[in-house]
């Protein structure tokens, strides 16, 4: 949380993080071909989450910012997932 | 405060920059020039989708076709909606006012990112014309509503494409002046202006730009996703593909009820400025109109399907959908509670603006009251989808963020062009634009309640008296509409010499000189512990 001094990141880093999105970007396509029925949908939820993690943490910068943008990051993802689970209410119950 | 009025050297209607003429207003990237260019390119949108609307009602003046065939008139209902809502009322307040008078009101020189500023309103006008485009070319104009329902989106033979393209990069704009807006109130406020110092208009708009920022991209990824069934049928929203049309109206409305406190907020916001300047009194209760404007921003997120009574969802969704919405009436009640109590008392001046403000409080009240009525889930089957829906949604937009629009530019103009407007006539204005918009509107709560269905071009014989009513109402607003404008257009040039502060103000907008220097300020003001901005004595 050392944020008002610029935090320089080594290239190094963005490499593997790059080859991480790319790698998990195959892996998703991957898991298309075996046969999972519904559990497909969460397999490629899953790969999407990990992949926007990586983004905002290393990408975005949000590792080395002030708590309280995290905070904020976090408060957004909140309302998205109660918007998903106020539609299930529909769906759920139908 | 000094009323000598300042000579207008340096002020930012005669600045010469880099470019000369059109392309220093166009390129420029100044928040108060920016702020006119929306205002100029709203004002033509709002008379044609005004004229569409009188059209409509000249319609519906007989039983049976009078003026235009059915197709015409679901055209003309589907422009007239795409036009006010994503072309005036979305991006209305917040583009105008919001961007002429956030970085004044909270003593900034511009705003965070002027050239982002720019572009957004660059993004407006291209969106404007790639709607326009679906008007002029291909096989007729969109016919689904304003609201792009499936099946009807994939299904017209018209040209939806452009239209919908259009409305997506009129998403671009409100995103990109979101953005800007939210961290120029973080990171450019005076030195002393704390969050509770800050005038509440510039507090509606910090709630509408979180809004505007987390919104609206659902409704900008949901048209894509029509524009995908559209041309490769991938069977997301048609049911014989074994997709779910309701899965549209989730997304769509997910995006668009939202969307209607993005054009209410920053009007209450400009009712909260308006009623202690012409009180000369501090604003009522302060903290309970953040509160509530910050209430009302989060719980609009969660009462999305009170549009969806009818359409099949579950009871559960119903049971909830149905009790959210009547909590968010709350937060708008507590409101004109203090509107009130801040004008008990207080020394009132019966000005153009308070006349727009008070009858604003009168026609969003019964607005606001009509949504109970459509958010009880009983009484919503009887009247979804009939006229009176049409009179709810238009007391509340066009009574509500109208009204408060009107109110603002009668109460800011001597601020921007540094004229004062012909008073007299800007009341006469007013009394008519009021008179003929209650004639207009009020027929339909009863038309809607007898069952007279809404975008239809025909109607029975039972309905005839409340339709002639409602088309002569159209034509008293029309009269006001011109009164308003004339007065207006002619005073931005020709009215006399407005001072710094008119209405004896409290907010940093009313220390610069009328209108403004190019930076706002020559020396960033600093606010001591006694300041604030409704500290009238
Ligand atoms: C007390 C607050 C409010 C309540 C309880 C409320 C409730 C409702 C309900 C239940 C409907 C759906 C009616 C139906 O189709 O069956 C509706 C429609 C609508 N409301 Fe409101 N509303 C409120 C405030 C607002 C505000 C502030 C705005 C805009 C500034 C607004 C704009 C609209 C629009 C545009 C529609 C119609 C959409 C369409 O189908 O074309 N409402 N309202
Ligand atoms: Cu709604």
């Amino acid at each position: 949380m050392s944020s008002e001094r610029n935090h320089i990141v080594p290239y190094k880093t963005y490499v593997f993080v790059l080859l991480a999105l790319i790698a998990l970007t195959l892996s998703s396509i991957a898991i298309t071909t075996i046969e999972l029925g519904g559990l497909a949908y969460a397999g490629a939820l899953v790969f999407a989450i990990v992949k926007s993690f990586l983004v905002l943490t290393w990408f975005m910068h949000l590792k080395y910012d002030k708590l309280y943008i995290i905070l904020w990051v976090v408060f957004v993802f909140a309302i998205l997932l109660v918007t998903v689970v106020v539609t299930f209410l529909d769906y759920l119950y139908r | 405060m000094s009323s000598i009025a300042i000579e207008n050297e340096a002020n930012y209607l005669k600045y010469k920059g880099r470019y000369k003429g059109l392309l220093g207003w166009i390129l420029s990237t100044d928040h108060k020039r920016i702020g006119l260019l929306y205002l100029y390119s709203m004002a033509v949108m709002f008379l044609i989708g005004a004229g569409l609307g009188l059209a409509m009602r000249f319609e519906l003046l007989a039983p049976g076709k009078t003026v235009m065939d059915a197709q015409a008139y679901n055209a003309t209902f589907t422009v007239h909606g795409v036009i006010m809502i994503f072309m005036v009322v979305i991006p209305g307040l917040p583009a105008v006012f919001g961007n002429f008078f956030l970085p004044l009101m909270i003593g900034a020189k511009d705003v965070a990112f002027p050239r982002l500023n720019l572009l957004s309103w660059w993004f407006f006008i291209i969106g404007i014309f790639l709607v326009l485009s679906a008007l002029l070319f291909g096989s007729g104009t969109p016919d689904t509503g304003w609201t792009f329902y499936a099946p009807y989106s994939f299904r017209t033979g018209t040209n939806l494409l452009p239209a919908i393209f259009g409305a997506f990069v009129l998403g671009f704009s409100s995103i990109l002046t979101g953005l800007n807006f939210l961290v120029t109130i973080h990171r450019m406020r005076c030195p002393g202006m704390k969050w509770t110092k800050m005038p509440l208009f510039v507090w509606t708009l910090y709630g509408t730009a979180w809004i505007q920022l987390l919104a609206t991209p659902v409704v900008g990824i949901t048209l894509v996703l029509v524009a995908l069934e559209r041309l490769f049928s991938v069977g997301i929203f048609d049911p014989a593909l074994g997709g779910d049309p309701i899965l549209y109206q989730h997304l769509f409305w997910i995006y668009s009820h939202p969307a209607v406190y993005v054009m209410i907020l920053p009007a209450l916001g400009v009712i909260s400025e308006i009623i202690p300047t012409f009180s000369q009194k501090h604003i009522f209760g302060y903290k309970a109109i953040i509160a509530s404007t910050m209430a009302i921003a989060f719980v609009g997120y969660l009462v999305w399907g009170h549009h969806m009574f009818t359409a099949g969802m579950s009871g559960t969704a119903q049971y909830y959908f149905s009790l959210l919405t009547f909590l968010v009436a709350v937060p708008s009640a507590i409101k004109v509670f203090n509107w009130i109590s801040t004008m008990y008392k207080g020394s009132i001046n019966l000005q153009t603006p308070f006349l727009w403000a008070v009858s604003f409080i009168f026609v969003f009240m019964i607005g606001g009251l009509s949504g109970l009525v459509l958010g009880a889930l009983a009484a919503n089957i009887h009247v979804h989808d009939t006229a009176f829906v049409v009179a709810h949604f238009h007391y509340i937009v066009f009574g509500g963020t109208g009204f408060a629009f009107l109110g603002a530019i009668h109460y800011w103009f001597p601020k921007i062009y540094g004229r004062m407007y012909d008073k007299s006539w800007a009341n006469i204005g007013w009394a008519v634009f009021f008179i003929g918009f209650l004639t207009l509107y009020t027929p339909m709560f009863y038309l809607g309640l007898m069952g007279q269905p809404r975008r239809y071009y025909d109607y029975l014989a039972e309905f005839h008296g409340g339709n002639i009513l409602a088309t002569i109402g159209s034509w008293i607003l029309a009269t006001g509409i011109i009164i308003i404008f004339a007065n207006l257009i002619r005073s931005a040039s020709r009215g006399e010499k407005a001072v710094m502060d008119p209405w004896h103000s409290k907010t940093l907008e009313w220390t610069v000189p009328s209108p403004p220097p190019v930076e706002n300020f020559d020396e960033i003001p600093v606010l001591e512990e006694s300041d604030g901005p409704y500290n009238y004595k």
